[in-house]
């Protein structure tokens, strides 16, 4: 990594700590992320979901023994603890059922948590579940509430982030034309994956860089689209994965951080939080080179630019170059380290599922589940989420092979 | 299956349409207890004075203060008045409305590091064509007048309407770097 990482964040010893279940990702499913599911309720969309990673796992409620859900704030669908109703459309009932919260987040924290109960051996098997019905919310709202101590002047997480955005640009001299770069690379990644929103088939690198500032460093053809989807997996250990149908994920290395909003310091460009995710992560995995040892990574990019800034956070690039990689086609589907394969963020995004979505998409991958969108050879592949204001990070190293093998 | 299909299986409910959408408007309304650091920064506001709070350990100074710095933990008890003249850091034009904001579109959101500071006060760009603001820029609130209706002597930031340039030449990139 050529980031400075905080040495405090990153624990000593062995890799992973002794005596830990190795956990496997046995079954995923998904919602076609649509604008507006009207045939659905919210616990339909997630049963949806949950059907169909059991049915990849080819287990039933019955095998299930505690259930974790998350979603991003209340607020967006104004339904208060919306778990409270749902543990009997999710199999639930009798069993523990936890919910996590971490903003944007949310998807791959609810997913570590799930695969942290497994490691732990507290569960053998637990479905994780992830959604949002944007279509029954209204999250620009919900994000752009006024507070006593800040002029009320965010509008949406657009507006929180552009000057973010505006800062990076500054930073590194990037050229103006790379944040179109990504969004037509993710829109046409999209087109191979039947799950994904946006299917724009008449897209141009033109139309992407003629679209309307939304918050000026940031178009319109630059930001996620709001979908309503879900997402779910089914995690288990050793003995279950031999029991598997297809072939299992498995988990070589998962962590969380955290810093605060604000602070005197705060770089918004690359948080610390998300140097020393990273680092947690790649130490765990025995990675010390992610650019050449892993082969793919689903980051949560909700608006283009932030491929670039996250590939530098990561340690994918040394800090000011994240912008070539995407220039010179590195990300691209047959790049050398391919970003976002599925569409990402930015051709779906049901908010509190997106974070599972990149992790269920890095774990299909090394299953070579990924259908169209598969890329050859995955064996090592990263699922990356965040959220907050750029304060909430959790990740995870999926790979082909048992990581004690 | 389709919704109409699972009615169609109903008798009683034969030709009847599928509700799929009911709105239902919530309210509510919630009182904010500003505790000590912002009540003085508050209060300050309608004295025109911009009260910022210093870390004891760190020696970071924090505009609007929390009371406590996130870094270090521990409280800011050391009150400190900023000048009226800062740095814009970073920005964006946002051209789209949110509900419930009360400011026309499009406007200039920045982030303005005072001197003295060590975070940017969230902020309005005013008084120049959009396409002249830059980082760098040296700026300086503008407060509201005092008027009968009692807005400007409410404790809050709505004292101040916006920041617009001094006219002074950038600031040194130095002196920001660190302080978006």
């Amino acid at each position: 990594m050529s980031a400075a990482v905080n040495p405090a964040a990153v624990p000593a010893g062995p890799h992973r700590a002794v005596g830990q279940e190795p956990v496997a990702v046995v079954g995923v499913g998904q919602t076609r992320h649509v604008s507006a599911r009207h045939d659905v309720s919210i616990a339909g969309l997630l049963r949806e979901a949950a059907v169909r990673a059991l049915e990849d796992a080819e287990l039933t409620w019955a095998d299930i023994d505690a259930v974790v859900i998350g979603k991003a704030p209340d607020f967006f669908e104004g339904v208060m603890m919306p778990e409270l109703y749902l543990a009997e459309a999710l199999g639930a009932v009798s069993k523990p059922m936890l919910r996590v919260h971490t903003a944007g987040s949310v998807g791959g924290s609810t997913a570590l948590v799930a695969a942290n109960l497994v490691a732990a051996r507290v569960h053998g098997t637990v479905l994780t579940v992830a959604f949002e019905k944007q279509s029954e919310s209204n999250a620009m709202w919900g994000l752009s509430l006024p507070v006593p101590f800040q002029a009320p002047l965010t509008a949406g997480a657009g507006g929180f982030f552009a000057p973010h955005v505006r800062a990076y640009m500054r930073r590194t001299g990037a050229p103006d034309h790379i944040g179109s770069l990504v969004a037509f690379k993710d829109r046409r990644n999209a087109l191979k994956n039947p799950y994904a929103h946006l299917h724009e088939h008449d897209l141009t690198l033109e139309k992407v860089r003629s679209a309307p500032m939304l918050w000026d460093p940031i178009r319109y053809s630059e930001t996620c689209p709001s979908s309503d989807g879900a997402c779910a997996m089914v995690l288990t250990g050793v003995r279950g994965a031999a029991r598997a149908p297809r072939p299992a994920a498995w988990m070589h290395g998962g962590a969380m951080r955290s810093e605060p909003t604000i602070f005197a310091g705060k770089d918004y460009v690359s948080p610390q939080a998300g140097r020393d995710c990273a680092a947690d992560v790649y130490h765990q995995a025995g990675v010390v080179d992610p650019r050449r040892q892993i082969d793919l990574a689903e980051i949560y990019v909700p608006f283009s630019w932030y491929e670039p800034m996250w590939l530098e956070n990561l340690g994918f690039a040394d800090q000011g170059e994240g912008w070539k990689l995407v220039e010179s086609g590195v990300t691209e589907m047959d790049g050398d380290l391919p970003v976002n394969p599925s569409g990402g963020v930015l051709s779906s995004n049901p908010i509190g599922a997106s974070g599972m979505i990149r992790f269920a998409e890095a774990a299909l991958q090394v299953r070579g589940e990924a259908g169209e969108h598969q890329i050859d050879g995955a064996r090592l592949a990263l699922g990356h989420a965040y959220g907050g204001g750029a304060q909430f990070f959790s990740m995870w190293l999926v790979g082909s092979e048992r990581p004690d093998s | 299956m389709k919704t109409s299909d699972l009615l169609a299986g109903i008798p009683a409910l034969a030709g009847a349409e599928p509700v799929t959408r009911v709105t239902i408007p919530a309210r509510l309304d919630y009182t904010y207890t500003p505790g000590a650091a912002q009540s003085r920064f508050l209060n300050a506001l309608t004295e025109q004075r911009l009260l910022g709070e210093r870390c004891p350990q760190c020696t970071r100074v924090y505009i609007p203060p929390r009371g406590v710095c996130p870094t270090c933990g521990v409280a800011t008890s050391e009150p400190v008045d900023l000048p009226h003249v800062g740095t814009v850091t970073t920005f964006c034009i946002v051209n789209i409305a949110a509900r419930g904001l009360d400011v026309e579109v499009p406007y200039c959101y920045a982030y303005v590091l005072l001197d003295g500071a060590h975070v940017g006060l969230h902020a309005r760009i005013g008084g120049i064509p959009h396409d002249q603001v830059h980082v760098g820029q040296r700026v300086e609130p503008v407060w509201r007048e005092p008027d009968q209706t009692g807005v400007q002597s409410r404790p809050s930031l709505a004292a101040i309407s916006h920041f617009r340039p001094t006219g002074e030449p950038d600031a040194d990139p130095e002196s920001y770097r660190r302080w978006m």
